[in-house]
């Protein structure tokens, strides 16, 4: 158990320094730099290079790394180039932002999906059955930014029932701030939703018919009784569906942000993008992956919880 | 005295081609502390049969006929909800796969506990100490460590000695085993074999045992009822069915086991039975045996031969129009 997590949590660590490296190349292959950006309309050539002295950017790329690395080990991402505000301030007043959404439409997508997955798997071939399809279907192909805009069209401009965008803090206004959250929530979880209520619904069908439940029947329990026993053996499944959902959950994130234009990450790192940010884009980049290793990592624990075979014959190879 | 009475039980199951007919016209009663097997080949009907005495077949698919009597009680009248006091507390089973009828994610002692905290009102402490007491009672070794085991972590015939202690947790008055060895190494076999006949003795369970091994009823049972395609054929005291058979299916069988034949002028050659069993889809007014019977006559397809007592008594009954012992040999 203790090799198991240690294992994973070595992959973890491996997995974030990759990462690091991709983004800080990623960053550096896209096309322009921030010093030009910054030199404003028509810069010289001796302005450009004097920014780029001053954030480095002469450096070889080794350099710029190693630089990076250390600066970010520290805890210093460096500043923004467009206002000198440090990152970690930046990264420390939009994460809320993002958490916030994420982990409600996470929720919502694990209860909602779960819920249509159960009822689908148990009154199999009903009508509650083809309904809960037809939305797997639905949340599976619709995209975000469609599905956002159509729930502005209907909810804001049509109904006058929720506001179009904006954000407001949950500290400074919990009911402005659900109130503002429900749409980007719905819009955001529909799709796991739906990629959970399948997953759910076909585990659970097989757990359903497996022998142990037949046993679980012939001890007297309830219909209830046996769907614990076949639910407890699909929640691995669910789990790994969570696990990597998550990444489209936050790529799901960054189209929300713009389209209710809310100021987390997904706004900042596109924002960062258009204006050449390195710093920011690197930052925001660096924690999402972080975010998203820890998830995995979770995940992984979540298994050894959930698959007692695991504890003791060590992890899958 | 008669415990369990099964009259012309009959099990139906819906198939995309057609009906099933899984067994037809069973009759056959159970005494209290009596080991009963239900002997034949694959997909004779046998765990059909014993599947429906607790309601145990899928009801979307099976539909039972027939009557089963619980001492006095219409079994197949029940509601689910009362007869989901019955399953567990007065009929238990233990399936034929140890290996999947228990749930990897569940310690056994928690699966064993269940059908305790399903049936009597045992607080959490007595269930636990209970659990302990039945690991003990099948045999298996450091019982209270035990407990705590998943089932993973545990052999197969350690893991048959479990669903049995879950089986015999509620003290039922029946408990039906399907091929309960024929999944385990033929050298645990016995010992399971034992833990059955012990509980029988020591709790006065009256067992079904299904098995297609006539070794292992030759070992245990009291009475044997040989079934073919979904109907018994003969129904006797084990002794006489080795010593007398009278159906010439129950002959067959006999002489397809190794260490009979062996004793049988010492050449250890195995005699197969020609021919197939008949498409369970059909009921012919025949004998269904006929087409693979050397002694089949005329009158053998032109009319079912009914269930009649055979020479010397004792509750021998055969369905054969030409019932007797081998002729041949």
């Amino acid at each position: 158990m203790i090799r198991y997590l240690l294992r994973r949590a070595g992959t973890a660590v491996v997995t974030l320094f990759l990462a690091s490296i991709a983004v800080f190349l990623g960053v550096r292959a896209l096309p322009g730099d921030p010093a030009t950006v910054l030199a404003g309309e028509s810069p010289t050539p001796e302005a450009v290079a004097a920014i780029r002295q001053q954030f480095g950017l002469d450096q070889p790329l080794p350099v710029q790394y190693l630089h990076y690395v250390t600066q970010a080990l520290e805890g210093n991402l460096g500043s923004s180039t467009q206002d000198k505000a440090p990152v970690t301030h930046i990264l420390a007043e939009r994460l809320p932002v993002t958490l916030e959404l994420t982990v409600l439409a996470m929720v919502v997508g694990i209860a909602v999906g779960m819920l249509a997955g159960i009822v689908a798997a148990v009154r199999r071939g009903t009508a509650l059955d083809y309904a809960a399809n037809a939305f797997g279907l639905f949340g599976l192909s619709i995209p975000h930014f469609w599905l956002g805009l159509l729930g502005i069209v209907v909810f804001s401009v049509h109904w006058h029932v929720l506001p179009a965008s904006g954000f407001v803090g949950f500290a400074d206004d919990p009911a402005g701030n659900l109130e503002r959250m429900v749409m980007p929530v719905l819009v955001l979880g529909t799709g796991l939703a739906a990629v959970i209520m399948r997953q759910t619904r076909s585990s659970l069908l097989g757990q359903l018919s497996a022998d142990y439940v037949r046993t679980a029947r012939s001890k007297g329990m309830s219909g209830l009784g046996q769907l614990g026993h076949a639910l407890r053996n699909s929640l691995t499944t669910v789990t790994t569906v969570v696990g990597l959902q998550l990444a489209g959950l936050i790529s799901g994130a960054v189209i929300t942000e713009q389209i209710f234009v809310i100021p987390g990450f997904g706004k900042l790192i596109v924002d960062g993008v258009s204006s050449r940010n390195y710093p920011v884009i690197q930052g925001a980049v660096l924690v999402t992956v972080t975010g998203y290793v820890l998830v995995n990592l979770l995940v992984d624990v979540a298994y050894a919880y959930l698959d007692p075979r695991l504890r003791t014959a060590g992890a899958p190879e | 005295m008669t415990l369990l009475e099964v009259s012309g039980l009959r099990v139906t199951y819906r198939t995309e081609d057609g009906p099933v007919l899984a067994a037809k016209d069973v009759s056959f009663s159970l005494g209290r502390g009596e080991i009963l097997a239900l002997v034949g080949e694959s997909g004779c009907g046998k765990t059909a049969t014993a599947m429906a005495i607790p309601r145990l077949l899928d009801d979307t698919r099976a539909t039972i006929g027939g009557s089963v009597l619980l001492d006095g009680v219409e079994l197949t009248a029940l509601s689910e909800r009362r007869m989901r006091d019955v399953r567990g507390k007065d009929i238990s089973v233990v399936f034929q796969e140890p290996m999947t009828s228990l749930n990897p994610a569940f310690t056994v002692g928690r699966q064993i506990g269940e059908v305790l905290r399903q049936h009597t009102g045992l607080t959490r402490r007595q269930v636990r100490e209970r659990v302990v007491e039945l690991l003990d009672l099948v045999g298996v070794p450091d019982a209270r460590r035990r407990a705590g085991s998943y089932p993973h972590e545990l052999s197969g015939g350690m893991r048959q000695r479990v669903m049995i202690a879950t089986a015999v947790a509620c003290d039922p008055k029946v408990l039906i085993a399907d091929e309960p060895t024929t999944a385990l190494d033929v050298t645990i076999q016995a010992g399971v074999l034992d833990v059955i006949r012990d509980l029988r003795e020591q709790l006065g369970t009256a067992v079904i045992l299904i098995t297609h091994d006539l070794g292992v009823v030759a070992e245990v049972a009291d009475r044997v009822v040989v079934m073919y395609s979904g109907r018994h054929v003969e129904h006797s005291p084990t002794a006489a069915v080795f010593d007398r058979p009278q159906h010439p299916y129950t002959i067959g069988l006999l002489d397809a086991l190794p260490a009979r034949a062996a004793l049988r002028g010492g050449r250890r050659r195995l005699t197969e039975i020609p021919g197939l069993v008949p498409s369970p889809a059909t009921d012919p007014d025949a004998c269904q045996f006929a087409p693979r019977c050397p002694r089949a006559t005329a009158e053998c397809t032109a009319a079912r031969p009914a269930l009649t007592g055979a020479d010397g008594g004792d509750g021998h009954l055969v369905a054969c129009y030409h019932p007797g012992p081998r002729r041949d040999a």
